[in-house]
């Protein structure tokens, strides 16, 4: 099965992955956050009757019906494409990746579909309260998409609750509560939605600081910026937080992405965070080179502190978890490939002893493959080598994600000290700051997915199932041609999108 | 009482709960028959927008639809998730890429600096409503015909013909035909659907003359349907089929397999023939008479069929996609399934149903109470 291995057709699978994730994540984490701070504005609106938070409502309401739009049209491909571009892998995994992808269509895409209709046209159709039920139900969906969709991607990090069937030579689960409330799942969710929550408050700052800067619709803008500065600095310091308690939680199950993140090539005691470095592109796992170009700063014990919650505490680097320490009782991909292999081997011999009709052989050669099943990914590498992830790009992903991060919270407590001061309007360096922070705030969005898919190569499913195997047996051409029609209908509708967008950011609340 | 079903109970329940998800799409495809009458039935801008705004009200729960039988056949039936969309390549990007347009449509349309312009949108619209629904119909045609795929020792797929799916609709064959006589039918019948939903949720009152041609469209698009209808009851009456033969699931060219099917299981017959009752009569009432409920006829009769076409292949010990060039790499709902313990799992998911339809009824009245008029239109949340 890997003899006749077409690499150019992974890789143009994984890019176009990548494409089309990248792009509908231009948009989720929009929907995530702003549907929230909508309720809030709704909310406000119905109890205070007032038609100026009515109009603000709207207005929001607009921009978020825009972004929606697009982020189910780029969303239906995210589904379909497991299945096209990645047949092995819904068929060796479905047993178990298959129900939250299910579950997040029946509890949640429902609650947004239909709630959203009435969010949008339910003014003079429904009552107040049915209304902005609706409104919240909107909010509540979108987020309990996330839930699932998280529960399905921590799960390929971090594969539980599952076991390998010989027979059917796939994947089946055996403890759904295991993999919906995995520790990484929570992380996850907790992280993505409150980064998102962060995003949705970026997006308004920045329209509302620019129409400060212009001087339009001065008291929505200040309203708009209250609101949503609070809820992201609340977020803002929850995505700390629980980015922290993720990196303890990819220490402990992917060793392997925390070392790449980190530019970790040899394990450390008292172990260094990078506060800044140029990673070295060319350096390999096996060479001698610097990993990193000239000067740079580690904060001592920071990494093994956070790794391991305790600043004496041994990391492995990428040299470790290739070749070996066994000082440290690390074991490296060389001594999981051999295992790997065994395991391939007996699962063959299995195999044929079965349809041979010998039985005794064939439970002698399945004792032997469930001794060493949990390396049986390993036994489809080629080289120990191929167990490290692109480092370079995980290492610049993580610290621009976690420079931005540490500053989002300064800059929420900048809007809402000078909103309480009553000087915001004169603050222009803030505000213009503050336009772009939604760019900011997407960069680091993004950066955090690179760091989460990049950092888990060549893995599918950790330590499980390695991307080589888990595609779909088309042509490069093939999978090219979809990528380049994806790119180019995905960018043109960004430009419709955008344009759309600053057409009616431009236009503004409807004014009385 | 979940915990005691049998592993053969589940594989049925989940291939009946995918028919049901599947069939409810049928009938609420209703919007890609409504957007695919869009520049025939509305000579007027205000008519256009009338009709958009009608069918934009309800486009998403279609989708999501589609999305969940998606999503549902995933977790129930993997290897037929991974077979056909791995394989049947082409076939299933289309479908999608027209998807794909279809939900920035409503929302771009007539929004200013959109870019493209309005034409371009609803041509959009019109795409998804034809050919979406023609492709998605041609794929459901091979559950009978049969596709052009192996599955190795591990049930990974290889695809032996070079149009990866599209053959299903290209192929100079009777299978084709067969194919694109389901694809056809579908849309026909989603825009006879569509007419009898605009009749429905419009304020007719304010556009007397749309309304005269929505009736009228309603009757011809019926009228259209049924020949293709005809020729696929005709031969499935006729069609070797796919059988399971024996316990070990071997796979057989079984002659006469789906009329077989149909006496097997006569309560499919009276689906079908209720369904197609229900659908003609539907049609009538709303092109005959000044009714404008036929839409609930329309709708609870494509349930029915859409029923039977997806339930007859697989029941009865029937490969539901079978494989024309390695017999004995068809699916069947048992060498197709989840494990018993996902299965049982996703039962228990699914007993949320009942309460999500509930909620979407509950708003559906909610929503529909009032019908759409001009004044719609012209709101600024409006399409």
């Amino acid at each position: 099965m890997i003899e006749n291995l077409d690499l150019g057709m992974v890789n143009w699978a994984r890019a176009q992955f990548a494409l089309t994730a990248m792009y509908h994540w231009l948009f989720v984490p929009l929907t995530l956050g702003i549907s929230w701070i909508i309720a809030f504005f709704h909310t406000i609106y119905v109890r205070t009757g007032s038609e100026e938070w009515k109009r603000l409502t709207k207005f929001w309401m607009k921009l978020f019906g825009i972004n929606f739009a697009i982020g189910v049209a780029t969303g239906i491909i995210m589904e379909f494409e497991f299945g096209t571009n990645w047949s092995n892998y819904s068929w060796m995994v479905g047993d178990i990746f298959g129900a939250p992808l299910a579950i997040e269509g029946i509890v949640a895409f429902f609650l947004e579909a239909t709630f959203f209709a009435v969010m949008f046209f339910g003014w003079n159709r429904v009552s107040k309260g049915f209304h902005l039920f609706a409104t919240w139900m909107v909010a509540a969906g979108s987020n309990l998409s996330a839930v699932w969709i998280l529960v399905a991607n921590a799960w390929m990090q971090y594969p539980v609750g599952q076991a390998f069937n010989p027979d059917t030579a796939r994947f089946e689960m055996q403890n759904f509560f295991e993999v919906a409330f995995s520790p990484y799942a929570v992380n996850k969710f907790t992280h993505a939605t409150s980064s998102s929550m962060m995003l949705g408050a970026f997006f308004v700052i920045s329209i509302s600081s620019w129409y400060l800067l212009r001087g339009r619709h001065v008291l929505m803008a200040k309203r708009s910026i209250v609101v949503a500065a609070c809820l992201g600095l609340v977020a803002s310091i929850f995505t700390i937080f629980n980015g922290d308690e993720s990196a303890y939680e990819i220490a402990q199950v992917q060793p392997m992405k925390l070392a790449a993140f980190e530019g970790l090539y040899e394990g450390q005691t008292n172990a260094g965070l990078v506060a800044f470095g140029v990673i070295n592109r060319d350096k390999k796992v096996y060479d001698t080179q610097p990993a990193f170009h000239g000067f740079n700063i580690h904060i001592p014990g920071l990494l093994s502190l956070m790794a391991n919650r305790s600043f004496n505490s041994f990391v492995p680097g990428m040299k470790d978890l290739v070749y070996g320490n066994a000082e440290h009782d690390v074991l490296g991909a060389v001594q999981k490939m051999e295992l790997g292999r065994k395991a391939v081997a007996s699962l063959d011999a299995y195999r044929q002893a079965k349809k041979a009709g010998d039985a005794a052989a064939a439970e002698v050669q399945l004792a032997a493959f469930d001794e060493h099943k949990e390396f049986l990914g390993y036994g489809y590498l080629n080289k120990p080598e191929e167990a490290v992830p692109p480092v370079a790009l995980s290492f610049n992903a993580f610290h621009v994600m976690v420079f931005l991060g540490t500053l989002f919270p300064l800059i929420f407590i900048g809007y809402l000290y000078f909103s309480y001061k009553g000087t915001l309007e004169r603050k222009k360096w803030l505000l213009g700051l503050g336009t772009i922070t939604y760019i900011l705030g997407m960069i680091a969005s993004q950066a955090g997915w690179i760091v989460a898919e990049v950092g888990r190569q060549p893995w599918s499913i950790q330590g499980l199932l390695p991307v080589t195997i888990a595609r779909t047996n088309l042509t490069s051409g093939t999978v090219q041609t979809t990528f380049f029609l994806f790119l180019v209908l995905f960018t043109l509708l960004l430009i419709a999108e955008i344009s759309i967008m600053v057409k009616q950011i431009n236009i503004g609340p409807e004014e009385n | 009482m979940i915990e005691r079903l049998d592993y053969a109970t589940l594989q049925h329940f989940w291939w009946l709960l995918c028919s049901v998800v599947g069939a409810l799409f049928l009938a609420m495809t209703f919007v890609q028959g409504g957007q695919s009458l869009l520049w025939q039935m509305a000579k007027t801008r205000t008519e256009k927008d009338l009709i958009i705004n009608s069918l934009g009200r309800k486009w998403e729960l279609t989708f999501t639809t589609l999305v969940l039988f998606g999503g549902a056949l995933f977790a129930s039936f993997p290897k037929f998730y991974s077979t056909s969309f791995g394989g049947a390549y082409w076939v299933w990007i289309l479908i999608l890429f027209t998807f794909i347009v279809q939900a920035v449509s409503y929302e771009f349309r007539r929004k200013p600096w959109n870019i493209f312009g309005s034409l371009v949108y609803e041509g959009f619209l019109f795409l998804n409503g034809v050919v979406g629904i023609l492709l998605i119909g041609a794929a459901v045609g091979t559950f009978y015909t049969g596709s052009n795929f192996q599955l190795d020792a591990n049930n990974f797929v290889t695809w032996t013909h070079p149009f990866r799916g599209l053959e299903a609709a290209l192929s100079p064959s009777v299978s084709s035909l067969f194919n694109i006589a389901v694809g056809l039918f579908l849309v026909f019948n989603a825009r006879t659907l569509g007419a009898m939903y605009l009749v429905n949720n419009l304020e007719l009152g304010e556009v007397p003359e749309m309304a005269t041609r929505l009736r009228a469209a309603c009757w011809q698009n019926l009228l259209l349907s049924l020949p293709f209808c005809l020729l696929i009851v005709a031969s499935l009456l006729f069609m070797r089929g796919y059988g399971i033969v024996d316990a070990k699931g071997t796979i057989e060219i079984v002659s006469f397999k789906y009329l077989r099917n149909l006496l097997a299981n006569p309560w499919l017959l009276v689906l079908l023939v209720a369904g197609l009752g229900l659908v003609i009569f539907g049609a009538w009432k709303t092109a005959k008479t000044t009714a404008t409920r036929g839409i609930w006829y329309g709708g609870i009769g494509t349930v029915l069929i859409g029923l039977t076409v997806l339930l007859l292949p697989a029941y009865n010990n029937t490969a539901f996609y079978p494989s024309k060039v390695d017999l004995q790499s068809s699916l069947t709902i048992y060498n197709a399934s989840s494990s018993p313990y996902t299965l049982k799992v996703m039962t228990y998911v699914a007993l949320t149903i009942p309460f999500v339809l509930a909620y979407i009824a509950y708003t559906w009245r909610q929503m529909n109470r009032n019908k759409i008029g001009i004044e719609d239109t012209g709101d600024k949340a409006a399409y």
